[in-house]
Parts: structure tokens; sequence; C-alpha cells
């Protein structure tokens, strides 16, 4: 009996294709539309705790001026070479120490020219960095002695200056001088923050403060602490070297901050996790929405499924093989729609994934709740109209128009 | 399932007084108003009289379509105003068979698929089922239109496969409520001397609500309806 039921409910499925299919649909955008959205959004907050490690989690960033925050300036001297010395040679557990300055500059090659930004450093920003060497090689002591004439470019910069050619040995100019490329950074892609961070070009720190600012300023000091070191004990250490090194009375604020990755990768996770819950909000709306698409359909089918239900009992059909037929009806409509809803989803993410080059996390949970929360809908509103009329006497639901 | 005693006495529906309204208090309407009636096993009863008169509401209570307000029912001995919903549908499936004036096919679907619905309730395995509904379709002059949907139907040869969905399960009793209402004349002849046909040769039963006198004709007796009681019951032979 049960076996006849299927395969009464499936004959009536193909005999009302467009509103099976229309029921189906409704199912259809709601479950994949949900999956698309928590899927890309858990993917963007994965990508963005990559990005964080592979920028180093035991990173802290030193640099001049107080916290910036609303309301307060950054005002501050810039630091000195000896500062970094000083935080080198002071404080313990350590893996790298490395100072930079930056300013924007155009690169030229030939005809080719590029504004990007310049660095000077030492060969421990690479280390700081997670950034390894692609082709080349990294500054050698002499050169970051004597501050000599010599550059290590990122993706971007070979890309637009050099396109197919191979920039080892070549000179490109920046500002008044020239720069033999010694060598070529491993691309990275873009950053968290959406700029590029293959747009770089590096110096040995003597040669950007003699010839590209003329000054010995110091910007930034990026500490690298080893694996297992406490990350807050370390910036607890270098600020009050700092500021000792400063001359800050104890009632003074701070006039530099040491900020620590890890804040930075609680806040980006953050801001992700609430971009994240939007759109799941967003989701949920139009699952509703085709949760509504689905209860419009069954409704409006009610006539005429009341006058069929009407015959079925006047020719003898029981009130529960009735109900059992509808009931088979809408669970297998409502649970093929959630099957498609699921493959349209995850392929589409997939599909996505290279397009927004977002990650492709695959999350059950929000798989299974999609799929129940329609399938509960398609259950529910093909089926109780069914049990309303079912309960009529036969000759009421006949007569009903 | 419902046990029936089987009798040698022939009296297979009994009314008494049978009442039936609809709404209550002052704006109550009595569709019948105290009915005795019985019907013999054989019978071809024609039920006519006025709009209103109460002749529809009676045929859908003696089908269990409808249950009566007041009175009561008796089939092969069971008292059928004491079933439940399901227990009457039980009754309808093993007993009853509907011709209804709107034919009442399922749409979208063949002939067949139609006649063999009753078998489908009633536990009939596909291929048997398919031999059964095949048969039915010929007794009604319709081999060959298995695969039409009702939409591709005639009224008249909609009305003969609703004929023979309701006599597939060889019923004790044919309910038919204004077979020919929508056929023209030559049609409604047809199927008249069709429903004569199976109450001759088969034996079944058969009670009908008609308002054509020409209709009545065919039937066994006639019993005239009016303002929701029993205005007269003749054999056939003492009307012509």
């Amino acid at each position: 009996m049960l076996w006849d039921t299927f395969i009464l409910a499936l004959r009536e499925i193909r005999r009302h294709v467009l509103r099976s299919l229309l029921t189906v649909l409704g199912i259809v955008i709601g479950v994949a539309s949900v999956i698309i959205m928590v899927t890309l959004g858990s993917g963007a907050t994965v990508q963005v705790t990559e990005q964080i490690a592979s920028l180093g989690s035991n990173l802290l960033m030193v640099s001049p001026g107080k916290r910036l925050g609303p309301g307060r300036d950054s005002t501050g001297s810039p630091f000195k070479l000896a500062d970094a010395d000083a935080i080198a040679r002071d404080i313990r557990s350590l893996a790298a120490v490395a100072p930079s300055a930056s300013k924007p500059a155009t690169a030229i090659f030939g005809n080719e020219n590029w504004s990007t930004t310049v660095t000077g450093t030492n060969n421990q920003y690479l280390k700081v960095r997670n950034w390894s060497i692609a082709i080349g090689r990294e500054f050698n002591d002499g050169e970051l002695r004597a501050g000599a004439a010599v550059c290590i470019i990122g993706n971007t910069i070979r890309e637009n200056l050099f396109g197919e050619q191979d920039p080892m040995g070549q000179r490109i100019r920046l500002g008044k001088l020239s720069f033999q490329v010694i060598g070529l950074l491993v691309a990275k892609g873009q950053s968290t923050m959406g700029t590029d961070q293959d747009d770089i070009v590096l110096i040995p720190v003597r040669a950007f403060q003699r010839r590209i600012s003329g000054n010995k300023d110091i910007n930034l000091i990026q500490v690298s602490v080893t694996d297992g070191a406490s990350t807050e004990k370390v910036q607890g250490e270098i600020e009050l070297l700092m500021r000792e090194r400063r001359h800050i009375s104890s009632n003074e604020e701070d006039d530099f901050h040491v900020m620590d990755m890890k804040e930075i990768a609680k806040m980006l996770t953050g801001t992700t996790q609430v971009l994240t819950a939007l759109l799941s909000a967003v989701a949920a709306v139009s699952l509703l929405v085709g949760g509504i698409g689905i209860m419009n359909i069954m409704l409006v089918s009610v006539t005429e499924r009341t006058r069929e239900i009407g015959i079925r009992l006047a020719i003898g059909a029981l009130e529960r093989e009735v109900l059992m037929q509808f009931l088979v009806e809408a669970v297998v409509l409502s649970s093929s729609g959630g099957l498609f809803g699921i493959i349209l989803g995850l392929s589409a993410c997939a599909g996505l994934k290279n397009v927004l080059q977002v990650p492709f996390v695959f999350n059950p949970g929000i798989v299974i709740i999609a799929f129940l929360f329609s399938a509960a809908v398609g259950v529910i509103f093909g089926y109780f109209p069914a049990l309303k009329a079912a309960g009529l006497d036969p000759i009421e639901a006949l007569r009903h128009e | 399932m419902i046990q029936s005693n089987k009798t040698d006495n022939c009296l297979l529906i009994e009314f008494q007084n049978v009442k039936k309204m609809y709404g209550s208090g002052q704006a109550a309407m009595h569709a019948l108003r105290g009915i005795d009636l019985q019907i013999d096993q054989g019978d071809f009863v024609a039920i006519m009289g006025p709009s209103g008169s109460g002749k529809s509401t009676c045929l859908n209570i003696l089908g269990c379509l409808d249950t009566p307000s007041d009175g009561s029912y008796i089939f092969k001995s069971i008292t059928v105003n004491r079933l439940n919903q399901n227990q009457r549908a039980q009754l309808r499936r093993h007993y009853l068979g509907f011709v209804f004036q709107g034919y009442n096919l399922l749409s979208r679907t063949s002939a067949l698929e139609n006649i063999e619905l009753p078998l489908i309730y009633r536990g009939v395995p596909i291929k048997e089922r398919q031999i059964l509904a095949g048969q039915a379709l010929d007794a009604v002059g319709l081999k060959g239109w298995e695969k039409h949907t009702p939409g591709e139907l005639s009224g008249g040869q909609q009305q003969r496969v609703a004929i023979a969905r309701a006599i597939v399960t060889e019923p004790a009793v044919l309910m038919a409520d204004e077979p020919t209402g929508n056929l023209d004349t030559v049609r409604s002849h047809e199927i008249m001397e069709l429903l004569a046909d199976l109450n001759n040769k088969q034996g079944i039963t058969i009670v009908m609500v008609t308002h054509e006198p020409d209709m009545a004709a065919y039937a066994k007796r006639v019993i005239y309806f009016l303002d929701g009681l029993i205005e007269s019951d003749k054999k056939n032979g003492e009307i012509k």
C-alpha cells in the first residue's frame, strides 16, 4: 500500500508539472541562497585568518605617534636605527627585528614607469613578514652597511616594468638614482585590507635614508617574537624600553605604540563575522520569500485539491490514505527541491571561489538547517490544506468551489 | 472491516424517519423532513422531484457521502449513522459506486487510470487492476480510449468512463446523481440504456436522481420527492 501511495504521489507530481516545478523552485532558491551566502561568508573569515597567519601572528609593530583613534593625533618623533638595535639587543625571545621606512616613489625602467612604495629595510623584514625570495638573493652585509644601490622587487613591479623580460641585474630608477635588481619576492596577492602586497620595492635602509628620504628617520619597527614566547610580555618590555629611550616621564602618555597582530586579527575576524551575520540575515529573508512562494502555490491549488480529495473519498479512499498520498507528494517535492538547492548552492560556491578568490568552506550545519527549513515549509503547506479537506464529508469536498 | 450479516432477506437499504437539516435555530433549512424508504437488492430506483425537494440530499445520504441529522439508515443490516467517517469510507469502498452529474473524473489522468483508482484503494495488484479496468472500459463501449484524459473526451464519453469507474469494483449499489444532466438527448438515452443493462444483466442495484421523466422511465420504480418528504412511490408500470 505504501508503494502504491508512493506511485500515486509521483503520478500526481508528473500530472501537475508546473505547480510542482514552482514549488521546487521556491525551495531551490531558498536553500541555494542561504548556502551560497553563508559559505562565502565563512570562506572570507577563513581567508582573513589565513592571511593574518601568513603575516605572522607573533608579529609586533612598533610605530611612532599615539595609538590612532578618533580625535587623537599621531604626532611623535620618528625612531632611529639605534632604537631598533636597542630592541634587538635588550629584549629576549625575539626572532627578528626589522626597522623600516617607506616613501611613495615612481619606479622607471626603459619606457615603463610605475608608482609604488619604496621601503628601506634589512633582510629581517622578509623574516618578520614570512616572505621569501623567488629568484635572486637577499641583501648581503656589504650592501646593507654601505647602503648600496640594489633592490628587491615585488611581483607587481616585475609585471608592470619588465613584462616578460628577466628583471635580474637590470637597473630601475627610483627618484634620482638607479638601483640594480638583485631579487624578486614570491607573489603574495592582496592583503586583508585590499592593498596589493606585491607592489613593493625593498632597498637597504641606509640607501633609503641617504638617497630617498634624506633623513635618519625610521617609521616602523616590526618585531617577530619566537614561537612559544608571550607576545604580551614582549610588548610590555618594548614599551618600557622605548619610554626610557624617549625620556617619557611616568605621568605622560606614550608617544608611540606597539600593536600586536593578534589584535588586528581579532578586529578583522570580528568585521568579517559581522558581515557573515549580515549575509545570513539576507539569506534568511530569501529563504522566507521562497517559503512564502511555496505557501502561495500550495494554497492556490487547495480548491482544485479539495475537489480531488472529494472524488477520492467518494470512490472509497480512506482519509489516511488520501493524507498519506499528499504527505508523500509534499515530502518528495520538498526534499528534491532541497537537494537541488544544495547542489546548486555548493556548485555556485565552488564556481565563485575562483571569481571572488574566496576559499570554499563547506559548512554542513547551514546546509542541514536550510534543507530542513524549506522541507518543513513545503511539507506543512502541502499537507495541512489536505488535512483540512480530508476531514470534510466527501460531498462538501466535492462541492468546494 | 465491516462485517455484514448475510441474510436471505433481499432488503438492501432501509431509511427510518431520516431527517437532514442545514444550519440551526430559526435559519435552519430542512432538506429532509422524515423519510421512510426501503430498497431491495436488484432494484432500479429513480428519485424525482423539483429542485430543492431533497432528492440529491437523500442520494448523498444513501451513498454515505453525507450523514443524516436524525433517524437511522440501515445498509445490509449495518446501522450506517453510527459509523465514523473511516467506516463509512470502507462501506463506500466495498459496496458503493458513484456517478455524478459533473462526472468528477480526475483531470489530466487517463481514462484507464481513472477507472483503476477505486481498485488501487481496494489493494488490487497492478496487473489485475489494468485487466479489470480494461474490461470495465470495454463494458461501457469505450475500448481504444484508454490513454485519453477527460479533457480529450466528450461529455458522454466522460460519463461512460465515470460509470466504468463506478462498476469496476462490482458494487452492490450504484448511486447516480443526474447522470444525464449535462448530456444531450441521444447521449442521455445511451447512458440510460447502459445503466438499465447493468441492472438487468449484472443485477446491480441502481439508485438514480433525475428530473427528466424520459430517463426515469428506464427505472423499475419511481419515487417523487416534494419539500423533503416522499410524495409518491410507484412501480414503473403504474405510472406509465
